[in-house]
């Protein structure tokens, strides 16, 4: 579904991800897991458009993406939650999923996906009028999440989704990407919780230093000695 | 007493409604693009000017000319971000600076050029004469324009509270990167509101030509004012615009009235210094 060849990605000349390839298939769920400044995020953000390779190519559906701009990207059906949510802060939640739907023409379609999102997370239909820089971190660590599904992406990309949420929302908000998963989204997860990450995903690769080091599924990079050692602190 | 009293808070609500439409022109093109538009009272004295030259050639009455304003300063608007002020959007900001004085300057000048420094006035629209409410003096023009100020005002809340490109603005404006991923082309954006921005004056010269001198430096007034309100109301925020163009008009006339007219700019930019030394994001600003 979406096959990453070779890209090299880099701010003002300094390469953050080099000659990194991985590729996704239909109903997966993969994780890019790695240390901070591995170069996860600013993978993420040259599959969304909002950066793109010096070097290689993205395909999604057999169709090149890695030339055209971030709004465009969205047509697509490819969504990104960015990490550190990125809500619209001074806007009511309702008005943030309908910004989430803004690719989307049809009026019938919005309402349609705005009640699917609402049956997934009742709390954002009780307090869709609340400004949502008033919500908690969980609390808006699903708003986000919510504001992602609103494109109805086919293939959607979690940065970090756990980041600086306690154990229990932790654990919630993975089986909440399991959730969506079983509803048919393709899923390309970015995270620093390794041990959960890996145990929910079909495939993971792992990155050091802006490239990828290890390959596999989640169940064997878990028993790998570089996974244990390095992420894991056993 | 009271009456005199009475008598020119009416006059600082009607100046400070037009303040209010200048200026929030001024605070979307900051809140959008974090530039200030140093060229936007030139954009209201093209629009006094564009009203008084249908009105000297066509008759045509300052009133009718308002969606005229409107259309020619959108597009005008629309035309400077394209081939100017996008080219220097990724520059230093001095050179955003730079470039829209530069503009202003320009327009200015061309406007000297063309028209003469000469003052004009729009001498028999059929808005004319003066209103007696009890005592107290509303001049018809003054009174017409305000209503229609604040009609404008409105019109753009609603605008940017209910219609989905108006959302759009308002989410570019808080996170621009969050705006792209939701399929929002911000690229539009800045240069709808750079538009939008500069139809809002434009109706605010169509306005302010019924009644006020029209001439090629008129702007720069306006401009100095129309800043005060924006850094007042809180830079980016319409409402704090709103809201903080009618103190100034409060304050300019009953500081005039309490003090010496002379020093009625002196009064506002005081009133301004004191609340950002309070509040240096503004009223409303965040
Ligand atoms: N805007 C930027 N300008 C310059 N360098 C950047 C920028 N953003 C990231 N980098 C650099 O690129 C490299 C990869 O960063 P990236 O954000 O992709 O890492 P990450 O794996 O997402 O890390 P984290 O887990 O901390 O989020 C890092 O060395 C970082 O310093
Ligand atoms: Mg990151």
């Amino acid at each position: 579904m979406l096959s990453v060849n070779n890209i090299s990605v880099g701010y003002k000349g300094l390469l953050a991800v080099q000659d990194v390839s991985f590729q996704i298939n239909q109903g997966e769920i993969v994780s890019l897991i790695g240390s901070n400044g591995a170069g996860k995020s600013t993978i993420v953000k040259t599959v969304a458009g909002l950066m793109h390779p010096v070097k290689g190519e993205i395909t999604f559906e057999k169709e090149p993406i890695h030339t055209i701009p971030p709004y465009d990207v969205v047509k697509k059906k490819i969504s990104m939650i960015p990490e550190g949510r990125q809500l619209f802060g001074r806007l009511s939640v309702l008005d943030n999923l309908l910004l989430g739907s803004y690719s989307l023409t049809s009026n019938e379609e919005i309402q349609k996906t705005l009640e699917n999102v609402y049956r997934l997370f009742p709390i954002l239909k009780e307090r869709k009028n609340q400004r949502s820089d008033t919500f908690s971190g969980g609390e808006q660590q699903q708003l986000a999440i919510a504001r992602g599904l609103m494109s109805r992406p086919s293939l959607l990309m979690l940065d970090e989704p756990s980041l600086g949420l306690g154990p229990k929302l932790v654990s919630d908000i993975f089986r909440i990407i399991q959730e969506i998963n079983c509803n048919g989204v393709t899923i390309l997860l970015v995270e620093q919780n390794v041990h959960e990450a890996l145990e929910i995903s079909h495939r993971a690769y792992v990155l050091q230093t802006g490239r990828v080091v290890l390959e596999g599924k989640g169940e064997e990079l878990l028993q790998s000695d570089l996974v244990r050692q390095a992420y894991l602190g056993m | 007493m009271p009456e005199q009293l009475l008598q020119q808070i009416v006059n600082g609500l009607m100046i400070g409604f037009m303040y209010s439409l200048v200026a929030i022109g001024l605070t979307l093109i900051w809140g959008v693009m974090n530039i200030v538009n140093f060229a936007h009272g030139d954009f209201l004295m093209i629009g006094m000017f564009t009203s008084f030259w249908l009105f000297t050639i066509f008759g045509l009455d300052p009133l009718f000319s308002i969606p005229i304003c409107f259309l020619l300063l959108f597009i005008l608007g629309i035309a400077i971000y394209r081939f100017i002020v996008s080219k220097v959007m990724k520059g230093p900001m001095l050179a955003q600076l730079v470039v829209t004085f530069g503009i202003s300057i320009f327009l200015s000048n061309l406007a000297v050029y063309f028209w003469t420094p000469d003052f004009r006035l729009i001498s028999t629209t059929f808005l004319q004469g003066t209103w007696d409410v009890g005592g107290i003096n509303i001049s018809v023009p003054k009174a017409i324009a305000s209503i229609g100020s604040v009609i404008t005002s409105i019109c753009l809340f609603l605008f940017m509270k209910k219609t989905k490109t108006g959302k759009a603005i308002l989410a570019t404006e808080m996170n621009r990167e969050s705006a792209l991923l939701m399929g929002i082309n911000t690229e539009r954006i800045n240069s709808l509101s750079f538009g939008i921005g500069a139809a809002l004056v434009g109706v605010a010269g169509a306005f302010l030509s019924t009644y006020y001198y029209i001439y090629p430096q008129v702007g720069g007034l306006f401009g100095t004012i129309a800043f005060a309100v924006v850094a007042l109301g809180g830079f980016g925020s319409i409402e704090g615009a709103f809201i903080a163009g009618i103190l100034v008009g409060l304050a300019q006339t009953l500081g005039g009235f309490y003090f010496d007219p002379s020093y009625k700019y002196a009064i506002v930019f005081m009133i301004y210094l004191i609340t950002i030394w309070i509040r240096p994001q503004g009223l409303l600003g965040w």
